[in-house]
């Protein structure tokens, strides 16, 4: 198992860690929350990540992709986390081109895919209901209507629900859990304002009519796009992670107070040396999940739980030592650090928190 | 490679005994000398077997008895062994610690004295560092070597010398020029135990055990070729040496991890019970599930380092974390096998106990030593600070 990066990833890594670092900085989110932004990202960055082949890297060669992987997309979440970036990567790079590509019909492909890769059409998954991640507890309702269905029933913490061009729609019919694609202004969709300044939607579904031909894919299709999710959120927030502790680093270096640098007290020290073991620990644990992913490895779901539960960890550890260290500094909304602990509990809880994690973790482990 | 692998399984399936092949109880490890005893007799076989092959040393090189392996076949022959459950034919602070410092640092004449005996387990080494009044702050050492013509004159008082009273020679930190600031005055002397003014004297640990003694050093005369390195240049090499020392400290956690040792979800399913495949308490299950995964994520961080080294990067700061973190995760696996045992887990000696249940009592005793020797927890994170993230002073 390969825990370090092949030269092309190598090369996705540096192109990301610049193309965020000068066009998509944190000032990028700051303004868009003041000035209320709409859409709550940028569609024109977005298309220049579309160009750069982001929008590809989980489609096939032969749908218009590159299928440069996980551990390539990984790289780019990492740097997108670096700069608290927001983006539709997750929604739709991931999740959209992920249950497209793995379960479209040769129509469905046809019909979206060159739009997502274009970066023109956005995508966002409807599954949650409750206050929690629970992938399995879906209440929206399908049912048979002539040849297609009617869907009725809310979802919340809707990623880019707000926005989406068309929504994936997790919904129960009489056979188990099934996925729709449904165009946007079908639904009734509420922005909902998250302290993170990232997008998320209540979505209500009245008994919208959906034709045959809206049926997305296997009934196992979900686990995997899940998966993918969890892994990359884990990587961009392993970014977010090592950026609080570097510039919380460089803070104990620049601030003095009776007459010396902060960061020469030992209480500091050690605790960002643990900071620092932890950071290591979670890059460890992103490298081998989203490997794992690629190599469609057997334990692949259980390196995504540690990867996603030591991401959760982590970020929360490094982003709240942030705002304790940089003092009554960090406590100001015009200082950044506080924009990555807001971040962090939103992320935290996106996909599986660290409970979630553990209990499926301790599942697949057979305890 | 491939041929390499199924060679080295084959020797091993046709040289190790199966004696050999069993769980190692602490009373049956091998660390040789001239006052070694062996309670079986394929012990000595399996030693001796390994020792003429090279492999109690295995990366070292042949020309002095070494196995002359590759980095990548030494871990090739580390899993083969681990897989057939090999036992460890020879340990001892001769093969992790002095013997690579020597080979860096010694004379030629040196190597060609000590390396030999070390591979073969016949000469058994300890570590002269600690002082009663120098522990974490090593560098304040006070035990004299005045060189007086061809020798040293020493003089000193050491403590925490692991199983002195067992082994026939010590490698000591001494100080040479007690004028020169604290780090520059320091030397590394071998000195032969076998003279009557060295006397080990053991002391009782909370474990029971006395693994650990004080060596007392009075008018003891050293030829003055045992110095290793230049005089008073000994701190560079008691650094060198310590690395290793963490290095073999850090990978207690891997080690016991292996074949024969009881998992925690075991025990905790064993002790407090199983519920539709569940440990049945939900707390202790989150315990169990929380210490895994972080010791899951450690050994992915080590396989890691491995693999950054092996493509020929330079060493990385991680390794800078294995002695905190790998002894750390040691302790919280022997708390945590208690938490699971309850008050099978409390047991000294006597009836009404196993004998793992007796031995885990005494291993959990001895894993408070972990973040202690070679280097407390303390320790290694202000060298972290320091060296990793060049925290000032």
């Amino acid at each position: 198992m390969p825990l370090i990066l092949s030269d092309e990833a190598r090369m996705v890594r540096e192109s990301a860690l610049d193309f965020f670092r000068e066009r998509s900085p944190i000032t990028g989110l700051r303004k868009l929350r003041d000035d209320n932004d709409p859409d709550g990202f940028s569609r024109d960055l977005w298309r220049q990540m579309a160009d750069l082949g982001w929008t590809g890297f989980l489609v096939p060669e032969d749908d218009g992709g590159s299928a440069f992987g996980m551990t390539g997309l990984a790289q780019v979440m990492e740097a997108a986390g670096r700069t608290l970036a927001a983006t539709p990567l997750l929604s739709t790079a991931l999740l959209g081109a992920t249950l497209l590509s793995l379960g479209g019909t040769d129509d469905q492909k046809a019909e979206y895919l060159p739009r997502l890769l274009a970066g023109e059409h956005i995508f966002a998954l409807a599954l949650e209901e409750g206050a929690r991640h629970a992938p399995n507890q879906i209440a929206v309702k399908a049912t048979r209507d002539g040849t297609g269905y009617r869907l009725t029933g809310q979802k919340t913490f809707v990623l880019d629900g707000h926005i989406a061009d068309t929504l994936i729609v997790a919904a129960r019919t009489e056979s188990g859990i099934t996925l729709f694609l449904v165009p946007g202004e079908a639904a009734t969709r509420t922005r909902l304002t998250m302290v993170d300044s990232r997008n998320a939607a209540l979505i209500r579904l009245d008994n919208v009519a959906v034709g045959p031909d809206a049926v997305l894919g296997r009934p196992d299709l979900l686990d995997i796009a899940l998966d993918r999710a969890r892994a990359a959120l884990a990587a961009e927030m392993l970014g977010s992670a090592n950026e609080a502790f570097d510039r919380t680093i460089q803070y104990l270096k620049d601030r003095k107070q009776f007459g010396v640098a902060i960061g020469s007290f030992q209480s500091l020290k050690h605790r960002a040396a643990q900071m620092f073991c932890e950071v290591e620990i979670t890059r460890s644990a992103v490298l081998a999940a989203v490997d794992a992913l690629d190599q469609n490895a057997n334990d692949a779901a259980a390196l995504v739980s540690l990867a996603k539960a030591k991401s959760n960890e982590t970020l929360y550890l490094c982003s709240n030592e942030g705002v304790q260290m940089h003092g009554g500094i960090g406590m100001t909304d015009e200082h950044e650090i506080g924009f990555f602990m807001k971040r962090s509990r939103v992320a935290q809880a996106s996909f599986g928190d660290t409970r979630f994690c553990r209990d499926r973790y301790a599942q697949l482990m057979g305890y | 490679m491939p041929t390499f692998r199924a060679e080295t399984r084959a020797w091993l399936e046709e040289n190790c005994p199966q004696a050999m092949r069993t769980f190692m109880p602490e009373n049956e490890q091998v660390a040789g000398g001239k006052r070694a005893q062996y309670v079986r007799p394929e012990q000595k076989q399996w030693l001796d077997r390994m020792a003429a092959k090279g492999w109690t040393a295995p990366t070292w090189p042949k020309q002095y008895g070494g196995g002359g392996l590759s980095s990548e076949e030494s871990l090739i022959l580390e899993e083969e062994m681990q897989d057939l459950g090999c036992r460890l034919p020879l340990r001892g602070m001769g093969l992790s610690m002095l013997g690579p410092v020597l080979l860096e640092y010694g004379t030629e004449e040196q190597r060609q004295t000590h390396i030999p005996p070390i591979i073969k387990g016949e000469i058994r080494w300890c570590q002269g560092y600690s002082e009663p009044e120098a522990g974490s702050d090593l560098a304040s050492l006070r035990t004299r070597a005045v060189l007086q013509g061809e020798h040293f004159l020493v003089n000193g008082h050491k403590i925490w010398t692991s199983n002195a009273h067992h082994s026939d020679w010590i490698f000591c930190l001494v100080r040479t020029d007690p004028t020169a600031k604290k780090h520059e005055g320091i030397s590394f002397l071998l000195i032969d135990m076998a003279d009557p003014g060295v006397r080990p004297n053991p002391i009782r640990l909370i474990s029971g055990a006395s693994v650990f003694c004080e060596t007392f050093i009075e008018n003891v005369r050293v030829p003055a070729g045992n110095l290793v390195g230049p005089l008073n240049k000994g701190w560079t090499i008691a650094k060198r040496l310590l690395e290793h020392e963490r290095k073999g400290i850090g990978g207690i956690a891997a080690r016991n991890a292996a074949k024969f040792e009881i998992s925690v979800e075991v025990a905790a399913k064993h002790y407090a019970g199983e519920h539709e495949g569940k440990i049945a308490d939900p707390i202790l299950r989150d315990h169990v599930a929380a210490y895994s995964m972080d010791a899951h994520a450690f050994q992915l961080t080590r396989r890691r380092a491995a693999e950054e080294a092996e493509s020929g990067a330079p060493p990385g700061p991680l390794s800078a974390m294995f002695k905190l973190q790998g002894t750390e995760l040691n302790k919280r696996r022997y708390e945590l096998l208690l938490e699971s045992e309850g008050f099978q887990g409390l047991g000294w000696e006597g009836e009404g106990f196993t004998k793992d249940e007796l031995r885990f009592t005494r291993e959990w005793l001895r894993s408070k030593a972990n973040s202690i020797e070679g280097g407390t927890s303390e320790v290694q994170l202000n060298i972290i600070a320091k060296r990793v993230l060049g925290l000032p002073d």
